[in-house]
């Protein structure tokens, strides 16, 4: 069917697709990607011939192509890329082609449980949200709303995020809320603030279609966002390809597709981005011009960076100060230069300022708010950029500045509470910091929505230990019995996409609505209901005793959340259901002014730094200290941009002695995350059954393993048993996926965050490799 | 002229602290923030003191006795938990400031006997304790509402 630009083939096999060539500022060419049936081969049975498409957009990962989803018979049988999207003109990635299959598992969680005995068993929904809002109020009189951490996700609706935010810090008023976003885009969020004032996306997807040259730092694009790279690979097939510079441990697809693959060892990101730094300043690749005008601290910056010459930073990072001075080169001619980052920056070393310098090099280069200009702080999840600007992450909604009193009154107005209601005091508790209360007793009640930390967090010991423990008293909302969910004292069953109503927000800012298709199963209800459910149930009231949650379906959340919005850098107040529907993704903000939204940030080169406007003061890269309000004043910086420097240090855990491997953890392109929908999708789940461990040709040949060996990978805290792969990877570096909880890679990682994210560092634990006998 | 023993104090505040931080880093292993970056400022105070050296036979240190005693007066044995975390951040601070306002008189010495070396010596080591203080009171701030209003 390749002749109509529908199923060009196995998406499995090719997780890319048919090339569809386009040259610098054309149009992405459209290409249809469409999957309706069991997936197996053969003709679409006659039950699965599809009676109506219901416009969505796919949830497995933070690119969120829009789709349609396929009905017959009050279920899904497949799906459909909108031709007209303009993130995806059509095309799916595997995961979104066969994810969807997940659904109609027949383990749904179809009924409330809880745990009577030791055993989780089937109750009704009063009952389970009885036992709930009795120890919720119990709590809440003798304790405050301190003894609450609710831990979400990066995968439910802005309406629900909304929801529980508003529950949190107005209802209950505790800190503690934070979501999985936490271990995946909380660095994007705080480079982006740091630098610019505010967190919000920069650069648009059609950024892709201008530049001529992409920098993908630790970001491999052809695993975690298929669809973006094949907008990537199009380009570069087309006429004008742009040059594609690459900084990754591993010899991933990305890379060797790179012109210049800059094998940087983990951990080092900020010497390598120093030293490419050294030579923009060294061989006047800087526009001082436009840094004067729009930046503050380039003085800094220029004095810590000529410190790093090339050959310095190559004895740190083990990549050439040759290819060094290359990539400086590269980026320092580029005319319209797109940046990019994901894990490979957010879940090492020295997170956030690394990513800050990824910034920077747009900034010294003034290569931001221009067609092809620009950076993509990625996500890693489909609705990350909810969590975060709807404030389930703990921050405050809408980017407000929780140091801020102006802001912090903006919501106490909004939700006619006493502002001492609204948790202001401190930095929001972050995800770490919320189980660690949980492990020492404060925190006494733990509500975990839509995420899998006992398979997710690090050094998984002690999270079991955590939820295994008579306290905290755990609710688990999910649609399936994870492994956190065993752990539970009550379950929660959840409809998944496709079963409910709701909006998201992509990496590029996209705003789809995506509809109800289907029935959940069984007694199953939207994240929304449960949430509102349990707003009723507590009976939650602002200062005048109405009803402090005055919203009871999607819709009225939505335009709740608009108006939370409106003003903010994240303005929704211009977008309504009934243009989502019509337009299909808009990227915000979408106002009154700007009805059509906002292709790209900044424009004018003027950014949210102005302390009235800014989300945050910033913090000191090396410690997360704050900076105080008077600190932030004194910088001056009235709109322009912060170039942030920082100086490398070593990581939590160096190899050595015992343990000497480095071990990065990540991705195949076939599952996500913990694989409760990607493992109940057969072609996924067929096509990457179990993890392994990637090791080079000569720790291979050193420890007598050969291709397929079953090896033991033990650190400190933990060993996993997997099949060896010999690949190109960094000699001294080993790599497992951490998909799968069987051979769970977090067994071996160890509890240590980003001093200024709080991100959790994934990719730096040292590790020995055995073969087993 | 009283520099020395000014210096002495200094070289002094800075071992205390010095040791204070691994104590601190010890106890507190199950806080990774708390242990990574005490076992940092730790470094840093070691390296201030260790700086100082050629300035103490420039201008003979008067080196105070017993510090070991003075030691214990932060770490009278752990205290765990959240409140003993709060009480422990809070002594480091107060060491912290004793050592900023010894540094700042000793750079204002410094100044007066028109040692430039000295009061770059101690003004590198100044913008390093400003930093220590600026981490010691956010993370204080972070710990205070749970382990003093909601803690049992």
């Amino acid at each position: 069917m390749a002749e109509d630009g529908r199923r060009d083939g196995d998406r499995i096999a090719d997780p890319w697709g048919r090339r569809t060539p386009y040259g610098t500022g054309q149009t992405w060419p459209v290409r249809v990607d469409e999957q309706v049936g069991d997936g197996a081969g053969g003709p679409v049975a006659a039950e699965d011939q599809v009676e109506r498409w219901v416009p969505s957009a796919c949830v497995l990962c933070s690119n969120g192509c829009g789709l349609d989803i396929g009905v017959a018979g009050g279920r899904i049988v497949g799906v459909r890329g909108r031709a007209g999207d303009r993130v995806n003109h059509g095309r799916l990635g595997p995961k979104g082609l066969y994810g969807w299959q997940a659904n109609s598992s027949p383990d749904r969680l179809t009924r409330p449980l809880v745990r009577e005995h030791g055993e989780l068993v089937e109750t009704g929904w009063d009952q389970a949200m009885d036992r709930i809002v009795e120890r919720s109020r119990r709590l809440l009189e003798s304790k405050g709303g301190g003894a609450f951490g609710f831990y979400t996700s990066g995968q439910l609706f802005a309406e629900e995020y909304y929801t529980l935010a508003v529950i949190g810090k107005a209802g209950l008023g505790t800190p503690h809320m934070d979501g999985n976003t936490r271990l995946c885009t909380a660095t994007a969020a705080q480079s982006l603030k740091e630098s610019f004032g505010s967190d919000g996306q920069p650069a648009s997807y059609t950024d892709v279609d201008h530049a001529d040259t992409l920098f993908l730092v630790g970001h491999n694009v052809a695993a975690t966002q298929t669809v973006l790279w094949s907008r990537m690979l199009d380009r570069r097939r087309g006429a004008g390809p742009p040059a594609l510079v690459v900084a990754d441990p591993r010899p991933t697809p990305t890379a060797r597709e790179a012109d210049l693959h800059l094998a940087v060892r983990g951990g080092t990101n900020l010497a390598l981005l120093n030293a490419i730094q050294h030579e923009l300043f060294a061989n006047g690749w800087v526009d001082r011009d436009w840094v004067a005008a729009h930046t503050v601290g380039a003085e800094e910056l220029e004095r810590l960076v000529a410190g790093w010459p090339p050959e310095r930073a190559a004895e740190v990072c083990g990549v050439d100060a040759g290819q060094i001075r290359e990539a400086a080169r590269i980026l320092g001619s580029a005319e319209r230069l797109l940046s990019t980052v994901l894990q490979g920056v957010y879940q090492s070393n020295q997170a956030t300022a690394a990513a800050c310098q990824v910034n920077n090099l747009n900034l010294l280069r003034g290569m931001i708010g221009r067609p092809g200009c620009g950076v993509l702080q990625m996500n890693g999840q489909p609705t990350a950029e909810n969590t975060r600007e709807c404030g389930a992450d703990g921050d405050l909604p809408g980017f407000r500045n929780w140091h801020n009193p102006a802001h912090v009154d903006e919501l106490a107005g909004l939700w006619n509470v006493d502002r001492m209601t609204i948790p202001h005091w401190a930095p929001p508790t972050h995800a770490m910091q919320i189980w660690r209360y949980a492990e020492q007793g404060s925190i006494k009640l733990l509500w975990i929505s839509a995420t899998n930390p006992a398979v997710t967090l690090p050094e998984l010991a002690r999270v079991r230990a955590i939820l295994e423990a008579e306290e905290p008293f755990v609710v688990v909302q999910d649609a399936f019995l994870t492994e956190t969910a065993r752990l539970a004292d009550v379950v929660l069953p959840a409809a998944l996409w496709g079963e409910k109503t709701g909006t998201f927000t992509n990496a590029d800012r996209t705003v789809h609505l995506s509809e109800r298709a289907v029935d959940p199963p069984g007694e199953a209800r939207a994240d929304l209901d449960i949430f509102l459910d349990y707003a009723r149930r507590m009976g939650f009231t602002d200062r005048d005793g109405r009803p402090l949650i005055g919203w009871d379906d999607p819709e009225g959340a939505f335009e709740a959340w608009k108006a939370c919005s409106k003003g903010r850098p994240c303005d929704y107040s211009g977008l309504s259901y009934d243009r989502l529907r019509d337009a299909g993704g808009i990227q915000w903000p979408c106002t009154d002014d700007a009805p059509d939204g906002t292709e790209r940030l900044y424009t004018d080169a003027t950014f949210p730094t102005d302390p009235r406007e800014c989300e945050d003061y910033g913090h000191d890269l090396a410690t997360g200290a704050e900076q105080t309000p008077e600190e932030y004043r004194a910088k001056q910086p009235g709109g322009r941009a912060f170039l942030r420097a920082a100086d490398h240090q070593p990581g939590p855990e160096e190899p050595g002695g015992d343990y000497p491997l480095l071990l990065t953890t990540g991705r195949t392109v076939y599952h996500f995350h913990t694989r409760t929908k990607t493992g109940r999708a057969p072609r996924l789940q067929e096509a990457a059954p179990e993890a392994w461990v990637e090791l080079s040709a000569d720790d291979a040949a050193r420890l007598g393993v050969a291709d397929g060996d079953q090896v033991r990978v033990e650190s400190r805290r933990g060993a996993i048993r997997v099949p060896a792969r010999i690949t190109g990877i960094d000699p001294g570096t080993v790599f497992v996926p951490f998909h799968y909880a069987d051979q769970a890679a977090n067994e071996l990682t160890l509890t240590a965050w980003d001093p200024v994210s709080k991100q959790p560092v994934f990719k730096t634990a040292a590790v020995r490799v055995a073969r087993e006998g | 002229m009283h520099l020395a023993s000014y210096l002495g104090l200094l070289h002094l505040a800075e071992l205390k602290l010095a040791r204070a931080y691994l104590a601190v880093a010890e106890a507190h292993g199950d806080e990774p923030d708390v242990e990574t970056l005490c076992r940092r400022f730790a470094d840093q105070c070691t390296a201030h003191a260790d700086a100082l050296a050629p300035f103490a036979d420039r201008y003979g240190e008067d080196q105070p006795e017993e510090p070991e005693r003075l030691h214990s007066e932060l770490f009278g044995g752990t205290r765990g938990g959240g409140l003993g975390l709060l009480r422990d951040l809070h002594d480091l601070y107060l060491m912290a400031t004793e050592c900023e306002v010894t540094g700042t008189l000793v750079a204002q010495a410094a100044q007066g006997a028109r040692d430039a070396d000295l009061l770059a010596t101690v003004e590198r080591a100044q913008k390093e304790a400003a930093g220590q203080l600026s981490w010691l009171r956010t993370r204080m701030k972070q710990a205070a509402p749970q382990a003093l209003v909601v803690a049992d």
